[in-house]
């Protein structure tokens, strides 16, 4: 039986992105408020690989902020192995800190680049009392073995590596204090392909060494096929569709996922005509009413306008939000 | 055989620095035909953005030119003055960058910025250029062409500045466009978009495009024919069927495989182990041996040069010359 690790329940974040003070008093404005993520909730189970995808401005790289604790959810909760996040401090959340890391999408950001690589990689165990002088060096040497790199380049500084090697020292930083979840924050979008697909074989690789559970946050289908077991579709900070991994490819429910999947260029060339994508994506500061998509989607009628889908139950293990699907015009 | 729209021989480009010179393009050889939707791909650094700005003149001094020639419809247009390379750019070669932000002027309207374009090129009235203008923005798709074109570039979308630039890059009805990374800052669903809008318009035109990304999946559905860049040199050049779904290069055929797809079913990618060499460091031979798995004794030390190959196809790998040599004893 799966057991969950990450619970989300009913996440939103709003951003205060109101004029200054006088401004507003001048102009007569009100606050305004940009709704980033909206109601979003799903589970993580241990072991498995769950992926967010979306475009742009979709809320993905917010919601994974809001998981590791880099900001603040405005509404809802997140448990971690069964213990509240949200509203948690000081000793309790010292120790649920040592098992989440994060691997972020720009390695040449991520890594401060007048620290050594030892030091980078051994900051973690450092701040959380793991390991101490020799017994860090070899910690240091054995992570740096286990991406791939070798225990020589400890003394190097970030600068004298390539992007996936840059990425594989940020990997080792998420394992030095033994995690047992990691968030990918677009873990593979800066590097080229064959870049790319050592880092994907790794990542894989240390799931299975280590049971590592993973948050896996990307706009691109089909290295997503490639890694998760669990996708969840965001549009405009809500969850569209939650499907299991291969079925979301066979049979996607909610129009956006069917649109996103078409708009995918075709390898196999197989000639599939693709259906036209209409639309872009609306102004987030001041989204459509009723189902955010419904300007975009060809099954939209009246309802769609007014009234906004709640996740339902998709009766394959997954979950759709849309009005078209539930009423069976799908 | 009619003559190529453009023909680019045995391209060097030469990038002078403190510590020797720097070759980005190593003897790059090809041709783009009339109409023709000429893909070129490689990972970052190979050269697939310096091969679309030696061709339109703009590689970056102190980098240079320093070998072969391109000729446009058999006129050398390399060794050109900057005036005169000035007359072809926009007028005959067109142009597409990947971040529409840098291609447009942010002070000036869209439709200041396309009549200029119209007007410097071609002998046309400020009333016919704007619609012209006009015309050109309806047909990439920007709804509401004759009220959108007075706003600045900042009150459209990503998709839509992109499809501005497009606009642009045709507006003086030029024979070729040379599109660097055209989708690469877009969201997919607005990338298929972009990709069709195009499509569609280049060929309606008659413009042959030269699109140049690190994306397979874009070349698979948009170009004729492709070439695979490594290193500053091409490996292999020919139809995008064949080369997509039959790869002769090592290279390539690695590059395909690592590649992840909606319908694979292998659980690992195939992956290519190392990192492309910098460019003070090529190997010696062929420039990949060091990561090919079918490496032998000659890739390490002679290059191969582009063995022609069965179906107008091309490949830089003694693999194939080792055959053709043999062929040719044979025949």
């Amino acid at each position: 039986m799966a057991e969950p690790l990450i619970e989300v329940e009913g996440l939103s974040r709003y951003f205060d992105i109101s004029k200054p003070w006088l401004n507003r008093v001048l102009e007569r404005e009100g606050k305004s408020w940009l709704t980033a993520v909206s109601d979003v909730s799903f589970t993580i189970n241990r072991g498995e690989t769950f992926a967010l995808v979306g475009e742009s401005g979709s809320g993905k790289s917010t919601i994974a902020k809001m998981i590791v604790g880099l900001l603040e959810p405005s509404a809802g909760e997140i448990r971690f192995d069964g213990r509240p996040m949200t509203g948690t401090s000081g000793a309790t959340m010292r120790s649920l800190r040592r098992r989440f890391q994060m691997i972020f999408q720009d390695p040449f950001a991520s890594l401060n680049p007048r620290w050594h690589v030892g030091d980078i990689i051994a900051e973690p165990m450092r701040t959380f009392g793991m390991a101490r002088g020799g017994e860090t060096r070899r910690e240091v040497g054995r992570l740096l073995d286990l991406v791939g790199l070798s225990a020589a380049d400890a003394g190097r500084f970030p600068h004298e590596f390539s992007g996936g090697q840059r990425q594989r020292i940020a990997i080792a930083r998420a394992l030095s204090s033994r995690p047992e979840f990691i968030v990918c924050d677009e873990p593979t979008s800066a590097l080229d392909v064959s870049v790319q697909a050592q880092i994907l074989n790794l990542m894989r690789d240390l799931q299975d060494e280590f049971d590592l559970t993973y948050l896996f946050i990307s706009h691109d289908l089909s290295v997503v096929r490639h890694m998760a077991n669990r996708i969840g579709v965001l549009y405009l900070g809500r969850l569209a569709e939650v499907a299991d991994g291969k079925r979301l490819f066979t049979e996607p429910r909610h129009p956006y996922s069917r649109m996103l999947l078409d708009a995918v260029p075709d390898l196999e060339m197989s000639g599939r005509r693709r259906k036209r994508v209409e639309g872009e994506i609306p102004n987030p500061i001041d989204p459509p009413s009723g189902c955010t998509f419904h300007p975009r989607c060809p099954l939209a009628n009246d309802r769609c306008k007014r009234e906004e889908p709640r996740p339902m139950d998709s009766g394959t293990g997954g979950a759709v939000a849309c009005f078209a699907v539930e009423e069976g015009r799908g | 055989m009619a003559e190529p729209l453009l023909s680019v021989r045995d391209l060097v480009v030469e990038f002078p620095t403190r510590r020797g010179t720097l070759r980005a393009l190593d003897r790059v050889s090809f041709d783009i035909a009339e109409g023709e939707v000429l893909g070129m791909v490689g990972e970052s650094g190979a050269g697939k953005s310096i091969t679309g700005a030696a061709i339109i003149g703009l590689i970056e001094p102190p980098g240079r030119i320093a070998g072969g020639e391109i000729r446009l419809r058999g006129e050398r247009v390399d060794n050109l003055r900057p005036e005169a390379m000035r007359r072809i750019r926009g007028r005959r070669i067109g142009m597409v960058f990947q971040d529409p932000l840098t291609s447009l002027n942010p002070l000036y309207t869209v439709a200041e910025q396309i009549t200029e374009t119209i007007r410097t090129h071609l002998s046309v009235s400020e009333k016919e250029a704007r619609e012209r203008a006009i015309a050109l923005l309806d047909q990439v798709g920007i709804p509401a062409a004759r009220r959108r074109i007075d706003d600045y570039p900042h009150h459209f979308s990503g998709g839509m500045r992109q499809r501005v630039v497009i606009a642009l890059a045709l507006a003086a009805e030029p024979e070729l466009v040379i599109a660097d990374e055209p989708t690469t800052a877009l969201d997919v669903s607005v990338q298929a978009q972009i990709i069709d809008v195009m499509k569609e318009i280049c060929a309606s035109r008659g413009a042959a495009v030269m699109l140049i990304t690190h994306d397979m999946g874009v070349i698979a559905e948009t170009a004729d024919r492709v070439a695979v860049l490594y290193a500053g040199r091409l490996a292999e050049i020919g139809p995008v069927r064949d080369v997509v779904q039959a790869a002769e290069h090592p290279y390539t055929s690695g590059l395909m495989g690592s590649i992840p797809t909606l319908t694979q079913t292998a659980d690992r990618l195939t992956q290519i182990p190392g990192a492309m060499p910098r460019l003070n460091a090529i190997p010696t031979g062929c420039a990949f041996n060091p990561r090919c798995p079918k490496v032998f004794d000659r890739c390490r030390t002679e290059r191969p040069e582009p063995q022609p190959r069965p179906g107008g196809r091309q490949v830089a790998c003694h693999l194939y010359s080792a055959e053709a040599a043999a062929g040719a004893t044979h025949g």
